[in-house]
């Protein structure tokens, strides 16, 4: 049977992209940030995923606003990088696991979660910043497949976060009941407190931020029964993203443990967090 | 915004109306990220916003990249920022033109932590 062996969750912030993609990482500006994921990064690469699900939202390029799809599931073979409009990231394609995601989506909406499906996508900065914060020179291929899974964070009403951490909790059985035996990953990405526009543009809440690295271990329940004006108000119109991080956590299940923490502040207009949990309970709920 | 919308004081809360209001506007800087769009644009500027059917107030918000009215008029910062990629202006550019300060002076204001609103 599959098991969830890790929980990732991280800012997706595109000028961490950038950095890597460009030889930053090492400048003054960068290399606090970077220098804060090596334990993180050292543990996951002697613990290889043979999937990644990243929880992530796509940033006005594979999704227009003609349809705001609240929940969505790739169920692509293959998910091109997409060019956000400056050229697509240096980095390799993203491999699908096309019959691992239909029994998500199956397993998901009998959970009554009804995801939209997606067999055509091209995935953004949400998602293949995730990648190369957990994997920095992936070479040809990135280490293991992948399955998207899209929140819309962008428009109001974005789903509830507690209505994030239910559906983490059905995502963790939905893996656990696939009959294969399949390491897999979550990610959960976004974050943390930023707001890009209006007069609040620049916020950064960083105790609000300290206190959701805590709680995300060991009280979601409680980031869960923040309402989203809540979420808005304290971590700002973009650090709403935090919701995706309760999906990561729901699927670990209750036993885990903290491997790395990092925050850094700033990466561009965002705080960038990080926090890695390897799952005690890998098999079971 | 509709009226049961959240309301943050600085802070625009981008919901369904204001998608709707704001769609022609979206469309037309979403449309940036293609090459061959970015160069008709920037071809004939006018001609573009009304193949997209802007509104005048849009349309002239646009030319004159008055970027806080494209906010009030319907546009999401994620498609804004498309048109601000075609000037090669950054987010922290955008982020010192909302907060009325110079890019330098934003970007400063991140490195010392952010702004705390309490």
């Amino acid at each position: 049977m599959a098991e969830v062996i890790w929980g990732l969750a991280t800012s997706h912030v595109p000028s961490i992209g950038a950095a890597m993609d460009h030889g930053k990482t090492a400048d003054p500006y960068w290399r606090p940030l970077f220098d804060g994921y090596g334990p993180a990064r050292e543990w996951m690469a002697e613990h290889t995923p043979d999937v990644a699900v990243v929880v992530y939202n796509d940033h006005a390029n594979a999704v227009d606003m003609s349809v705001t799809p609240t929940f969505a599931i790739g169920t692509a073979a293959s998910y091109q990088v997409a060019d956000e409009g400056w050229g697509s990231r240096p980095v390799p394609e993203v491999v699908g696991v096309p019959e691992f995601s239909d029994h998500l989506v199956e397993s998901l909406i009998d959970s009554s979660f009804d995801l939209t499906v997606y067999q055509e996508l091209d995935v953004d900065h949400g998602l293949t910043v995730p990648l190369s914060v957990y994997c920095p020179d992936p070479g040809d291929r990135w280490p293991c497949a992948v399955v998207p899974l899209l929140v819309n964070v962008i428009q109001y009403p974005q789903p509830t976060a507690a209505r994030c951490l239910a559906l983490g909790y059905a995502l963790g059985e939905a893996i656990r009941s696939f009959p294969e035996d399949l390491k897999v990953a979550v990610f959960g990405t976004g974050g943390m407190s930023h707001q890009l526009a209006g007069a609040r543009a620049g916020l950064i809440n960083q105790d609000f931020d300290r206190m959701y690295l805590d709680a995300i271990e060991h009280a979601p329940e409680k980031l869960a029964a923040l309402t989203r004006e809540e979420y808005i108000r304290e971590a700002g119109s973009e650090g709403i993203e935090l919701i995706m991080w309760l999906i990561m956590r729901g699927a670990l299940g209750p036993r885990i443990r903290r491997v790395h923490e990092t925050y850094h502040v700033p990466a561009s207009n965002t705080a960038a967090g990080m926090v890695l949990f390897e799952n005690l309970s890998p098999g079971s709920s | 915004m509709s009226s049961s919308t959240p309301q943050v004081p600085g802070t625009y809360v981008f919901d369904a109306a204001e998608s709707r209001r704001g769609r022609a506007l979206n469309r037309l800087c979403g449309s940036l990220k293609d090459a061959g769009s970015r160069e008709r644009f920037k071809a004939d500027e006018a001609a573009y916003c009304e193949a997209y059917g802007l509104t005048a107030e849009q349309r002239d918000a646009v030319l004159r990249r008055d970027w806080n009215r494209m906010m009030e008029l319907g546009g999401s910062i994620f498609y804004v920022f498309k048109l601000a990629m075609v000037d090669g202006k950054s987010m922290q550019y955008l982020g010192g033109v909302f907060t009325g300060m110079t890019t330098e002076e934003f970007a400063e204001s991140l490195k010392a932590g952010g702004r705390n609103f309490g």
